[in-house]
């Protein structure tokens, strides 16, 4: 199992070389010439006006906070997933009367109206 | 076991008896897993490049075109081509940019698609490293690519970009659902978290048994990857280049790459989940044949990816979260239910199979006709509406 891991954690570190590579192949190649008007904040020819990091629609962080609730509770359902084979009826149908509440839930931010974009 | 059947398998034995001799334990386990992982994730590396040749030559047939066609054999070495013009390029960080985040990102997006192959069953033996979580794995590492996106948005402080990583969140975390829960079905029907084993039980391929579900992992998938009709994050027409918009030369090459990468890796986990895998015809004596068989069925998702791309237009961003929100997650949950409950009545029985397909089509039947009442029902009120502007106000 730690070599299982292991392997896993030397796969982050090199797949984090990898893509640094050519970055660095690039920094030593590519010409860099860097002036204001270059590095203004491309808007199609336009100056920008006023912040970027602003107040921004609410709809966003409504379906980020729906989108966490299910993620956590999807997450609930994989161990018992992996023990279904051995798990009797009953257990099983503990396991969809939670589903039948994750349903339950999706229904009621639907009828809130949590899900509508306007 | 000669070497041409199994030439990983052999190697493998050859240079840890190698590295026994010459070192102690530990270092030659590091070493040995370092080699590993250095063949799996440059054999992902090495796929992007005949990819993206591949992606332009059926995209360009589709649309009545060539394609590339003048650097080497039937094109080949285009993309050796391209890469050497963005190595070339100047690489601009706007004034104003986060410049850590804004350099964190395109590397991000690379591990994050990489990280995935990790526990692709190739064939018999062939896996990177067979984690007994390797589906939920599956699932952790593919949110990394929202936060790379998420990162770049954010720190290229562009308005554009701004609205693009915005979006991404809305889409993307939002198909992630429907994802993670057609995800479960072949977890349930495998009974096991472990890709080999998942691959191992389909003697009766899961889209046989959850042909539903799989349709519904491979549109979510689509919309995870970001492709067209569901590619809101970087819609050309309406926000410059979404995400992308600040990037140039060889970071904008690793976000493209990335996605590239991504959209095949769909095909390649759509296989594995619902087509086999690795399985068919002599795959057990000659590991070599899983590889090709796993490949040829990967193709088949990919090219219904480069398909879909090809046909339909983009759509809006509310109608897109009013599918995933109001069928494609309702429906995998009863899916989820229906799989459930007919596995373990039907567990073990010659009727398995059967049930199981008659509940996915029950479940589709059944939605189909209630979408079809709901979407009469609204054009119904519309028409009223369009006739007595009035009636509206009444309405709550």
């Amino acid at each position: 199992m730690e070599q299982n891991w292991l392997f896993i954690g030397v796969f982050v570190a090199i797949a984090g070389v990898f893509p640094l590579l050519p970055i660095v192949i690039a920094r030593i190649l590519a010409p860099s010439k860097p002036n204001h008007i270059k590095l203004e904040t491309y808007e199609c020819g336009m100056e920008t006006v006023g912040d970027t990091w602003v107040q921004f629609k609410v709809q966003y962080y409504i379906y980020g906070l729906v989108f966490l609730i299910f993620d956590i509770e999807t997450a609930f359902l994989y161990p018992w997933a992996v023990a279904y084979g051995v798990l009797p009826m009953f257990a099983v149908i503990e396991g969809v009367i939670f589903i039948l509440i994750l349903a339950g839930g999706l229904f009621y931010a639907w009828r809130k109206g949590a899900l509508e974009w306007s | 076991m000669s070497f041409w059947s199994n030439p990983i398998l052999v190697a493998n034995e050859w240079l840890t008896g190698l590295l026994a001799d010459l070192l102690p334990e530990a270092w030659a386990t590091l070493i040995s897993t370092i080699i590993g992982v250095v063949v799996v994730s440059s054999f992902g590396l090495i796929l992007v490049i005949f990819l993206i040749w591949l992606e332009r030559k059926v995209a360009a047939r589709f649309q009545d075109r060539i394609g590339p066609n003048r650097a080497g054999p039937y094109g080949l070495l285009q993309t050796i081509a391209d890469i050497v013009k963005l190595l070339t390029k100047e690489d601009s960080i706007p004034e104003k940019a986060d410049k850590l985040t804004f350099n964190l990102a395109p590397i991000v997006s690379m591990i994050a698609v990489l990280l995935i192959w990790a526990v692709i069953p190739f064939a018999p033996g062939w896996i990177g490293t067979d984690l007994n979580v390797g589906v939920l794995y599956i699932a952790a590492v593919g949110s990394f690519g929202i936060l790379s996106i998420l990162m770049a948005g954010w720190a290229s402080n562009n308005k554009y970009a701004l609205l693009g990583a915005f979006r991404a969140v809305a889409q993307l975390i939002s198909y992630e659902v429907p994802m993670l829960l057609t995800l479960l079905v072949p977890v349930l029907l495998a009974r096991s978290m472990g890709m080999m084993t998942v691959v191992e039980t389909q003697s009766t391929w899961f889209i046989a048994l959850a042909p539903v579900a799989g349709i519904i992992f491979l549109v979510s998938s689509i919309a995870e990857v970001g492709r067209t009709p569901f590619d809101l994050i970087e819609a050309e027409s309406e926000i410059v280049a979404g995400y992308h918009t600040e990037y140039t030369g060889m970071k904008f090459g690793l976000f493209f790459a990335a996605e590239f990468l991504h959209a095949f890796t769909v095909g390649v986990l759509f296989a594995i989940l619902y087509l086999g895998g690795w399985r068919g015809p002599g795959a057990e004596q000659y590991p070599i044949l899983g590889v090709v068989y796993l490949m040829a069925k990967s193709s088949i998702g990919y090219f219904i990816v480069m398909w879909v791309r090809s046909t339909l237009p983009r759509i809006r961003i509310d109608h897109m979260l009013d599918l995933n929100w109001k069928v494609l997650t309702p429906v995998s949950l009863a899916l989820l239910i229906t799989t459930a409950v007919l596995d373990k009545l039907f567990a073990e029985t010659a009727l398995r199979v059967p049930a199981l397909l008659a509940g996915n089509l029950v479940v589709l039947v059944l939605s189909w006709a209630l979408l079809r009442m709901m979407s009469r029902k609204a054009r119904r009120e519309r028409q009223v509406f369009k006739k007595r502007p009035e009636a509206r106000a009444v309405q709550p």
